[in-house]
């Protein structure tokens, strides 16, 4: 079954006709992803690349084509207004892939989406990947940025907040021939719309899904979170990696959410909390894959 | 992004946020003037992006970055102390910081000192009022000691700042009558300028009542959400740039994200997580990184050059480790630009490579047959494991 995604679902891009969007969603049909709609204010009436119809709103595409699933491909200044768009039309899963969205924004957006239907995930993440059975993983549901050839139908899976360790653990389980039932980048702001628990809770309940590599970094406690409920919960062994050992405190590494403040979020404090739950975790990025592996 | 107290002291004027009268001054000259003008006693503040100045030292000897005084003559010989001098604080490190400019700003008769800041936490998800009696003083020492004497407000990202949540924490403070008044004006002026500013943090260490009933900020430490400041031009014009390492301030320009760290070994690296992982496993092979750099999701020529400069203007730095997972970026295109951009800089020292993905076979081979002198890299481990090696031969 793998998670939130699956080969036949229903994907509509908002912003596809920006170049960035543009781009992904044309890797994203070569994939073999179902790219059925585009949403573009102003654009409504055009086809991209001659076979996705591009509409005004996100809730004239979704009744037109049954969409399901969103991706957010929206300039920062836009990307807040953009989700909510989705979540009015009843989207149920929107992928924010923007990066640097005001935080403000992004509370708002987090506060007004409350008990509604939509599960948000990133923003400032790679996306989503559910591999397919053809060649180089192809015919599976690729939403977003991550290269789809690195990937191959198997039984781990992936949770990150970075896109490119996201890609070295998925390379990792493809050489080791293990391949990936889904790979979920959550993204790398202070304020997201799924945390590593959120996942975890979905690939312990995934049949296709038999173990999991969980990817962290410095900042936050949201990788504290995920290893306490593992800990009671979770049956599926678990290999993790936390990024930011040697990352100096007060400094924001690159990712809006990466950082140590007031001496919370350190790489140990948050690797320490895995070991205590149990998780093997990787000494370093090479040996995501075989540290898991060793566990099996 | 940070701005000094007095920006934040116009930005106070500006909400209405009450503070003492004050100006800031570039010379010792303009710090007396601005003393004879407030006439009275005056306080004379460093203007650095660090806290804990009352309490700092300066490197020339000169005691303390916050002193008090009647008489405008000295506060021109304490500025002639201060400007031009570096200063270090609890919060600056060793180095200090060079102090630029002074405020000189009316002294106030201080009957208690407090605490308050509003943060935008992530844990909640929303705005938080932090407030405590025990002002002037290191927070983070009373959160540790007297966790008790925090109080903690969380604000509805939504509604907005509540009557009811001012009388809560004004009343949790001890202020009542008048006081409990001008706080909550304070208060409310104070969550307004947070919001419209797209604030971090607002942190008023020591907020004060005086004897004769006002209540006022007499510090202000402000943070800025970098992803929010292209609606906020403003704010954005407030940056000084002489606060900032002039390295992240070039790499910045050139869409590279850089962290000047203490090590030799250099790295330059797509992506912020694999970025920071590469600097672990530097560490972690007995190595100690230089820097952290992100060149973002592809890596032209032109950007490399341009990293590469900014890593060689580091006179630290002993090896280079480019690691990059080309994902969707066809290898070649990108060793191609390693190539091009060790040609342009003239590179002398030893440089490790590791690519991965896209055609990366094509990649490896533009590396080997370009003539350029560098040692190229399976993956991960062997490419740190070389890099480490390589400046210890
Ligand atoms: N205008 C003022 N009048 C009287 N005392 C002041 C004034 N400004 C600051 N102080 C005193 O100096 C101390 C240190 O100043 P502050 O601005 O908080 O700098 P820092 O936090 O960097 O040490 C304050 O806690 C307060 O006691
Ligand atoms: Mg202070």
């Amino acid at each position: 079954m793998a998670i939130l995604v699956q080969p036949d679902t229903k994907v509509l891009i908002q912003g596809i006709t920006g170049g960035f969007g543009a781009a992904h969603a044309q890797l994203s049909l070569e994939y073999g992803t179902q790219i059925v709609a585009g949403v573009t204010p102003g654009k409504g009436g055009q086809v991209f690349e001659s076979k996705v119809p591009i509409f005004d709103t996100v809730d004239e595409a979704m009744k037109e084509t049954g969409a399901k699933v969103s991706a957010i491909f929206v300039p920062p200044a836009f990307a807040g207004d953009a989700i909510m768009e989705s979540v009015d039309a009843g989207m149920d899963l929107i992928v924010a892939i923007t990066e640097g969205i005001p935080v403000a924004d992004m509370m708002r957006v987090c506060s007004m989406m409350g008990d509604s239907r939509s599960r948000l995930i990133g923003p400032n993440c790679p996306g989503i990947v559910t591999p397919g059975n053809g060649p180089e993983s192809s015919g599976g549901c690729r939403i977003g940025i991550a290269p789809g050839y690195i990937h191959k139908k198997g039984s781990v899976g992936v949770v990150s907040r970075s896109g490119t360790l996201t890609y070295e653990a998925v390379w990792q389980t493809t050489l080791l021939g293990l391949g990936q039932s889904t790979c979920v980048g959550i993204g790398g702001d202070p304020i997201n719309g799924t945390s590593h628990l959120d996942i975890l809770k979905l690939f312990n309940e995934d049949p296709e899904t038999e173990s999991i590599i969980m990817i962290g970094e410095i900042g936050g406690s949201a990788e504290e979170e995920a290893a306490a409920w593992a800990k009671e919960n979770c049956d599926k062994p678990i290999a993790a990696f936390i990024a930011g050992a040697t990352a100096p405190p007060g400094r924001r590494m690159g990712h809006a959410g990466a950082i140590i403040s007031g001496g919370k979020g350190t790489a140990s404090a948050k690797k320490e909390a895995l070991r205590e739950a149990g998780i093997a975790v990787s000494e370093t990025p090479s040996e995501m894959g075989s540290t898991l592996a060793n566990i099996l | 992004m940070n701005i000094h107290e007095y920006q934040a002291k116009e930005l106070f004027d500006q909400f209405s946020v009450p503070s003492p009268k004050g100006r800031v001054a570039e010379t010792a000259e303009q710090a007396q003037q601005i003393a004879e003008e407030l006439s009275g006693q005056v306080v004379i503040k460093a203007q650095i992006h660090a806290g804990g100045r009352g309490k700092g030292n300066f490197k020339n000897g000169f005691k303390g970055g916050v002193h008090l005084s009647e008489s405008a003559e000295e506060i021109g010989v304490i500025a002639q102390q201060m400007i031009g001098e570096v200063l270090v604080t609890h919060q600056t490190g060793e180095s200090g910081k060079v102090v630029n400019k002074v405020m000189v700003a009316q002294a106030v008769d201080i009957s208690k000192e407090y605490y308050l800041a509003i943060v935008m936490d992530r844990e909640s998800r929303s705005p938080v009022i932090v407030a405590s009696t025990e002002g002037g003083v290191n927070i983070e020492e009373v959160a540790e000691k007297t966790p008790e004497k925090i109080i903690r407000e969380t604000i509805h990202p939504l509604a907005g700042l509540q009557p009811y949540e001012i009388r809560k924490i004004s009343s949790n403070l001890g202020f009542i009558g008048d006081t409990a008044k001008q706080f909550g004006r304070l208060l409310k002026a104070l969550y307004k300028l947070f919001i419209s500013c797209d604030c971090s943090l607002v942190e008023i260490n020591p907020l004060v009542t005086t004897p004769d009933g006002q209540v006022l900020a007499l510090d202000a430490k402000f943070g800025f959400d970098d992803n929010a400041l292209y609606r906020q031009p403003e704010i954005e014009a407030l940056r000084d740039p002489s606060e900032e390492d002039p390295r992240e301030v070039a790499a910045s320009e050139f869409g590279l994200n850089y962290i000047g760290l203490d090590g030799n070994i250099a790295c330059l690296v797509n992506g912020a997580g694999l970025a920071m992982a590469t600097m672990d496993i530097i560490k972690h092979f007995g190595g100690e990184p230089a820097n952290f750099l992100d060149v973002g999701g592809g890596a032209t020529e032109e950007q490399v050059t341009n990293a590469f400069k900014i890593i060689l203007g580091d006179s630290n730095v002993k090896g280079i480790l480019v690691n990059i997972f080309g994902g969707i970026m066809d290898c070649d295109v990108i060793a191609n630009g390693i190539v091009g951009a060790c040609k342009q800089v003239d590179l002398n020292i030893p440089l490790v490579v590791r690519l991965e993905g896209n055609n990366v076979e094509a990649g490896k081979q533009t590396l080997t047959s370009s003539g350029v002198n560098l040692i190229a890299a399976d993956d991960l481990s062997d490419a740190a494991e070389k890099a480490v090696q390589s400046i210890n031969v």
